[in-house]
Order: structure tokens, then sequence, then C-alpha cells
């Protein structure tokens, strides 16, 4: 099996809006060694200028898992999980995240490289709020390694 | 709680300076909890048996998790989460998470790039656990301005 390279440019329907809650702000805060008190109480984040608490930087990524696995089980993308590897991670922003927000993520296939016997597959998660305004992107690169 | 605090100005900042650094200590305990805050239950990183049938040496932390905190000392630095506006990495090295020992996974944070006129600042972190480093091109930009960008959820 190897990757399909017609994903490429191949765009996902969105997947169901996440509502962000701020006790799961707070449990991902902890589990990424946060300390700032922005991303744990609500009055720091309020005095700081935000309407709620703030997610770390990578908590993106619990928004983007769905249209990850949205991608693992394209029954023609020909990507066999065991064989994923991470490659590298992106986050851009236009606003931070926080509690409160309704985030909803579209996932497309940006590019498809072959290396050797691997497949380079660079997923792009265009994340957007409840009125449509850009929050954030979030970009993987994913290596699937070929057959040994 | 309320606090002040005080936004790093760029104009004193020199390009290679390092603004923080900060040991991690990490146990299974960790990755099983951000396994759990993250929802990736992949058991590579907490269950040896599976890590070892797959040909990895032993159960790994959480690629995600290495980045995740890698970019703490930087959100401490610039003093509010917002201000880390993108934030980057390359997974280079796995993080072997002893069951007994842990890992201890050190971050270093410097100046790479200056923006003035955007406000934005490129802190590039070197990461390393086992004296080798286990993050490439691991850059976070940060903006300086004078508020960081919020608006109401």
């Amino acid at each position: 099996m190897s990757v399909n390279p017609e994903l490429q440019g191949r765009v996902f329907p969105p997947v169901p809006p996440y509502l962000v809650g701020r006790e799961k702000v707070r449990e991902f805060s902890r589990a990424v060694f946060a300390t700032n008190p922005i991303n744990f109480d609500a009055d720091a984040a309020r005095a700081a200028g935000h309407a709620d608490v703030v997610a770390p930087p990578t908590f993106a990524v619990v928004v983007q898992e769905a249209t990850l696995a949205q991608l693992l089980a394209e029954p023609d993308a020909g990507i066999d999980f065991t064989r994923v590897v991470h490659g590298d991670q992106r986050f851009t922003y236009s606003r931070p995240i926080v509690a409160g927000d309704e985030l909803t993520a579209t996932l497309s296939v940006s590019s498809i490289k072959t290396l050797g016997g691997h497949a380079m597959v660079t997923a792009e998660s265009r994340v957007v709020d409840a009125t449509g305004a850009h929050v954030v992107t979030a970009i993987s690169t994913l290596v699937v390694r070929g057959d040994e | 709680m309320s606090q002040t605090v005080t936004t790093p100005n760029l104009s004193t900042l020199t390009v290679g300076e390092v603004v923080a650094s900060r040991e991690f200590a990490l146990t299974r305990d960790s990755l099983v909890r951000y396994a759990g805050a993250s929802g990736d239950f992949n058991p590579i990183h907490y269950r040896d048996e599976v890590a070892v049938s797959v040909g990895l040496p032993g159960v790994l932390a959480h690629g995600m998790l290495t980045m995740g905190l890698a970019v703490q000392p930087v959100v401490d630095w610039a003093g509010d989460p917002a201000r880390v506006v993108d934030y980057q990495v390359r997974f280079t090295r796995p993080v072997l998470v002893d069951g007994v020992t842990g890992a201890l996974v050190t971050v270093t944070a410097k100046v790479g790039a200056l923006n003035a006129e955007a406000q934005i600042v490129r802190i590039d972190l070197t990461v390393t656990f086992n004296e080798q480093t286990v993050l490439g091109k691991a850059q976070a930009r940060v903006s300086l301005a004078v508020a960081p960008v919020s608006v109401v959820a």
C-alpha cells in the first residue's frame, strides 16, 4: 500500500465544532507544564485583556486531531497509520484560543512528496471561530514509512 | 488573582541572547497525563511491550508533549501565552522515558531574529535529552506589540 498522490489538494468536509472548555484548557495546560496564570485563572486572563483562560500554543492539536483522523480514515488515501511518524508541526495564530470558543476545523492536503521509499504528507487544518473568523492554522507533516 | 506582567522590550534584545531556560523532569505519569489531556492514546506512550513490539527501544514521550512543554519558558518570558503567534518544530529524535528514572528534557530559548517594525521576535529553542537535541528548527514567533491580539469569545 502506498500513499495516493491524488490526495494532494483534496479538501475535506469540516469536522463538527469543538467547544473549548475552561477545565479542558486547565487540564491541557497542566499536562504541558504550563505555569502562566493566564492559562489557569480567568481573572488573570481578563486582567490581561482576554475573555477567559487562554489555551497554550499547542492546544490547537486537540482541535486538529479529528481532521487528521479523517485523513487517515479516507478509504483511498493509502495511509497505513501504523507506519505514520509525525515529522513536523506548526501553528500559526490570528488570535489565541480562549475558553468558550466554538472552533471548526477544515483539513486540506497541501502536498504529497515521496522521498526514497517514504511519503511525506503535509496536511493543513484551518480553524475558525463561530463567526467564521480565522483563529489558527495547524500544519502537520506526516512521514509514512514505505514497505520494508 | 491579578498580576502585573512586564512585557519584554524588543529594542533591548539582541540576537543570540538567552532569554529563558528550564528543565523538565518527565515521568510515565507525565505521559499518561498528556495522553488524557490531548486525547492521544497511542500505547507506545505508556506500554513498554507495545513500544518494543513496533521496534522502539521503549516508551516514548509524545512529540506534541515535548513541543508543548518546550514553549513554556517562552510563554513565561513573554508574560502571556497569547503573545506566541506562531510556533513550529521538527521532530528529530525521540525522548525515551524510563519507567523508573523518567527523562530530563532541557530547554534553552534564545533570540533568533528581531523584527522591530512588526514588534515580532523569533525565539529559537534548543531542546535536549541525553545531551542530544530532540527538536529541529524549533522556533516561536512572539508578538511584543502593546497588547496581544485577543477577542471576546
